[in-house]
């Protein structure tokens, strides 16, 4: 177990993380065991219903990673590496924007009626039907930017939670929180 | 409930969310707090998101509520605990002050010239694109959810170009941060 969780209070006398952690809070222990699921639906809801109502790739990529993060800053950042291994979340970083720009190329090849070639990212080829290759290029490209998104996401916080406190002499002394 | 009754009852809700908007964004500014601080920008993040719901742009305001009001809220708060909870006491610069004073001022003075809210003559509204994006959805991409349609079919370059941003973004809060964390957990100590 670490002392890593970024909202935990900081004690001033040596400057480590203090003790008393969200781990311990029973209430938001609970409380988030119950709602990181529902967040987690939702957020699938929102990528994938992204074409009949409000929302689409990006919220639900934002969406997905608060809940995971919701997770790691209850439970400790142990735990969510666990769930997210940060290697995954770096190599989700790429591979959304691979599938993002492999939806283009491989458009690029596919025509559809009379015309031999497509262009890049026009979605009419994908399929027979162009209003259905419209339909599967929306739903991928949206896909792509949902990964791309949650990982980046993710990657930032693990970036700035897992940074040890340093003393910032001209900040002042970090101080107690005051309950 | 009579049309005009619901109309009124509409731009009363408008006016209090705009009203705790400007409360907030003050509050925000005289704050030394910094804790407070950044739960107040969540805040005003949130009450941004209701306004745009009031206007029909369901889509920018799920984006302001998650990202605004969630995840850049955790982001700050991940940062004030590597640094201090209160902000030192700055002496008054008055050009800062004034070059702001001139920059809202010209902002401000820039929407008068804007169409009203809603108006039919509003130049995205005689656009010859409103109508191939609004038929065109029906037919071409057939989604019910305009917004979609061009933000993914339509603008797809431009997307595109928006997640390489989001990526560049992750790529160089690795390179600022320095890569991936050590595993630094053992000598922290203090575990119970």
């Amino acid at each position: 177990m670490s002392g890593l969780d970024p909202l935990a209070g900081v004690d001033s006398a040596n400057g480590r993380r203090d003790p008393m952690r969200m781990q311990e809070k029973l209430v938001l222990r609970i409380v988030s065991k119950a709602t990181v699921p529902f967040i987690l639906l939702f957020a699938l809801y929102v990528q994938f219903h992204g074409d009949f109502g409000p929302g689409g790739g990006f919220q639900a990529g934002v969406i997905f990673a608060a809940g995971l993060i919701l997770y790691g800053v209850i439970f400790g950042l142990d735990m969510l590496e666990r769930v997210a291994p940060p290697r995954v979340v770096e190599f989700g970083i790429a591979l959304g924007i691979l599938i993002y720009g492999g939806v283009g190329v491989v458009s690029l090849f596919l025509g559809h009626g009379d015309a031999p070639a497509g262009n890049f990212l026009d979605y009419n080829g994908l399929a027979h039907d162009p209003v259905h290759g419209q339909h599967l290029g929306i739903l991928l490209v949206e896909l792509g930017v949902g990964i791309t998104v949650t990982a980046a996401m993710l990657a930032i916080f693990y970036m700035f939670a897992g940074r040890r406190m340093v003393e910032r002499p001209e900040f002042g002394a970090p101080e107690e929180d005051q309950p | 409930m009579s049309a005009k009754q619901q109309t009124s009852g509409l731009a009363m809700i408008e006016l209090i969310l705009f009203v705790l908007l400007v409360a907030t964004a003050v509050v925000v500014a005289r704050l030394r707090d910094l804790f407070a601080a950044v739960m107040l920008t969540g805040i005003f993040s949130l009450v941004s998101a209701g306004l745009f719901t009031l206007m029909d742009a369901v889509d920018v305001a799920f984006t302001e509520a998650a990202v605004g009001a969630g995840i850049s809220t955790i982001l700050m708060l991940g940062t004030l605990s590597l640094t201090a909870r209160r902000e030192e006491q700055q002496p008054v610069r008055l050009l800062p002050f004034l070059v702001v004073i001139l920059v809202g001022g010209a902002l401000i003075a820039g929407t008068v010239d804007m169409p009203a809210y809603g108006a039919l003559e509003a130049p995205i509204h005689q656009h010859p694109m409103y109508n191939e994006f609004i038929t065109g959805t029906e037919q071409k991409v057939h989604l019910p959810n305009v917004v979609t349609a061009v933000l993914a079919s339509y603008r797809g370059y431009d997307t595109f170009g928006e997640t390489t941003v989001v990526f560049a973004a992750a790529i160089g809060v690795f390179l600022v941060l320095g890569g991936r964390r050590k595993k630094s957990a053992k000598i922290d100590g203090g575990t119970p």
